[in-house]
């Protein structure tokens, strides 16, 4: 064994003898570990499910109202709905030269708590995550007719319906018995492959289909005594007279701002289109300051932690002033007894964070899921990243420092105890 | 690694010349001591009231004081020319030392604790698996000479009654052979049967592994089995003090 290796083994053993105090000081280095690296997880991976969402589209245009609520609602499904807009509007935009392509989206049902999304075809073939990722179907395919419903990979999981299965919609977001769509039910034509987005938790149908399960309802309620059958529906035109959002993707992204203008000057109506980088951008600067009061009161419990750590050794190397008598009547150097408490200040601050990242990864799969389904937001379990290793640099360089303290103490003691310690 | 100069063993094991310390910052020495030598291999007995100046002697001649004057020579080395590495480098290698209590690491088993010293001297180490095939091997040895039965030697030191720690001590003090050995009160904490018994296995090791044995207490009565005995303030020309 070498020296340093000796002095290393004497700190462990010596930490383990006091075990009991040292405990408090480990969990309390855990819970700023777990603290501190959460936050930054959460931070990084909220940013970039959020902006993964929605990798290819250049504007989201809806009704003029608040810019981020409309990009929150149309894309994330969070929030509450917006002013629709006309659909001739849309088929308007659409037909621009500069646009590549259009989706429109209309919301506002859900199916036993996942929200059902009224689309055209379109959406399976333009839409766009992480960078250039198109949806693909597990299974099936996507609606072909009126009451065809395409089912996102999260939903399907959790509903266990399969190709075929028919199923109800509800109006509104809630799943009460009363406000379903019972007379039409929707078969199962298609089930998505996972995502990682809020497509996942989405039910897709037409918007034909959207139209004919509310041909019966005026103002937000169903008409008592009209009953429609989907045979009868079928017969009525289903072309929907507005939408909550249309996605709009450029043949040329340099020609955005000109179509924004455009469409901010819309005669019809008011309109406003979104670059959701720019929405999302505002968004995070207003979490921002939320973040910022979390990452300070994390800082301090990680430093009320440290300064624990410190003042434990401390008080440690009180009882311990004859360890260290006998370890320098050995032979030891003064700088050997610095070294021991250093040592025992790095295995502590490795239990601790090693603790911290462990209570982490728990954390994160035992709610990961339930963020995924309230929020849309996917939290991954992954081993850390750059920034989460700075954390942990961060968190190891101050609980050194920290360390420095009672290690030159029991330097200084042992300079000018020698051998003979008045206890 | 110091070893001593080159005189053939003809240099007294310890040899003090115009010796003076004073603590930082007092002008009234501690300690005043003209001359003292210690032959290789003698057993010298000093005594002193407390305060008298023992411990302070003990540190200086272990290298952990440094005189504020004359010299501290141990085999012929003088630790003033030494830096402070090199005499605590110095006291590994050739000093073994057993306090009044608390001589042991209390969370270390007993051979861990005997076993220090070679952790932190080569030379020891290297002499202990010399006499014994392995440090190890010297540490049980001792023990069982000091009768010390081996279901102890695994037990923590905390654990063990002061009778027993302070055998484990005098192993601890005693392997790798070093040339000088210094016991600063190590009975007080025995009682007079024991003291006795502890007495006799330390002067055997210490005449065993030819080491020159510094024994300072405040008890005379202790002087009647040393060859040789010392009265402390016969030796100090500094007045006595506070100190501890």
């Amino acid at each position: 064994m070498t020296r340093l290796g000796y002095l290393v083994f004497l700190a462990a053993q010596s930490a383990w003898n006091r075990r009991g105090t040292l405990l408090l000081i480990v969990f309390s280095i855990a819970l700023s570990t777990t603290l501190l690296l959460g936050l930054e997880r959460v931070r990084k991976q909220m940013r970039e499910s959020f902006v993964q969402a929605v990798s290819g589209t250049d504007l989201v245009i809806g009704a003029r109202g608040g810019d981020m609520q409309l990009v929150l609602y149309a894309i994330f499904h969070l929030g509450g709905a917006a002013n629709n807009m006309g659909y001739q509007s849309a088929r308007e935009i659409a037909q621009k030269p500069e646009v590549a392509w259009a989706v429109p989206l209309s919301l506002g049902d859900s199916h036993k708590g996942f929200p059902v999304v009224a689309t055209s075809e379109d959406f399976f073939r333009h839409y766009r995550f992480r960078g250039d990722r198109q949806p693909t179907f597990a299974q099936g395919k996507a609606f072909a007719s009126v009451f065809e419903v395409v089912l996102g990979a999260e939903a399907a999981k959790k509903l266990g319906y399969a190709l075929g299965h028919k199923l109800l919609l509800s109006h509104g977001s809630g799943g009460t018995r009363a406000t379903e769509h019972t007379d039409m039910p929707f078969a199962v034509s298609g089930i998505l492959a996972a995502t990682g987005t809020p497509v996942d938790r989405s039910l897709f149908i037409s918007l034909a289909g959207m139209e004919a399960v509310h041909l019966n309802w005026r103002s937000g309620a169903p008409i008592p005594g009209l009953h429609i059958t989907p045979e009868q529906a079928i017969k009525f035109g289903l072309e929907p007279q507005s939408i909550t959002a249309l996605l709009v993707g450029l043949k040329k992204r340099s020609r955005v701002f000109a179509l924004q203008q455009e469409i901010q000057a819309w005669k019809a109506e008011p309109l406003t289109g979104v670059m959701p980088g720019v929405a999302l951008d505002r968004l995070w600067s207003m979490v921002d300051t939320g973040e910022r009061a979390l990452l300070f009161v994390s800082a301090l419990v990680t430093v009320t932690g440290l300064a624990g750590l410190a003042a434990a050794i401390l008080a440690g190397l009180g009882e311990r002033r004859r360890e260290l008598a006998v370890l320098r009547a050995a032979g030891a150097r003064p700088a050997d007894i610095l070294i021991l408490p250093a040592c025992e200040a790095l295995l502590l601050l490795t239990v601790g964070t090693a603790c911290g990242v462990a209570v982490l990864g728990g954390l994160i799969a035992a709610l990961g899921p339930i963020l995924a389904e309230k929020y849309g937001f996917f939290l991954r379990l992954s081993p850390p990243e750059t920034g989460e290793w700075l954390v942990l640099g961060g968190i190891f360089l101050a609980g050194f420092l920290a360390g420095l303290i009672p290690a030159f103490r029991a330097y200084r003691m042992s300079l000018s105890d020698g051998l003979t310690i008045s206890v | 690694m110091v070893t001593s100069a080159a005189d053939g063993g003809a240099s007294p094991a310890v040899l003090l010349e115009n010796l003076v310390f004073r603590r930082p910052g007092r002008s009234r020495p501690v300690l005043d001591i003209p001359a003292f030598a210690a032959r290789r291999g003698e057993q010298v007995f000093i005594a002193g009231p407390s305060g008298s100046g023992k411990s302070t002697l003990l540190g200086l001649v272990s290298g952990i004081l440094v005189p504020s004057e004359g010299s501290v020579s141990v085999n012929g080395t003088r630790l003033n020319d030494l830096g402070g590495a090199q005499r605590d480098a110095f006291r590994g290698d050739h000093i073994g030392i057993v306090f009044q209590q608390f001589n042991l690491i209390p969370y270390l088993s007993v051979l861990e604790n005997v076993l220090i010293p070679c952790r932190f001297s080569l030379l020891r180490r290297a002499r202990a698996a010399a006499q014994a095939g392995s440090p190890r091997q010297a540490a049980r040895t001792l023990l069982e000479r000091l009768d010390m039965p081996p279901a102890l030697w695994d037990r923590k030191a905390r654990l063990l009654s002061v009778g027993q720690q302070q055998r484990t001590a005098a192993a601890r003090a005693l392997i790798g052979s070093p040339s000088v050995l210094i016991a600063d009160e190590p009975t007080s904490s025995l009682d007079a049967d024991r003291r006795a018994g502890f007495l006799r296995l330390l002067l055997g090791e210490c005449a065993a592994s030819g080491a020159t044995l510094l024994f300072v207490s405040h008890d005379p009565a202790l002087a009647d089995v040393f060859p040789a005995a010392l009265f402390l303030p016969e030796l100090n020309r500094a007045p006595g003090e506070d100190a501890a």
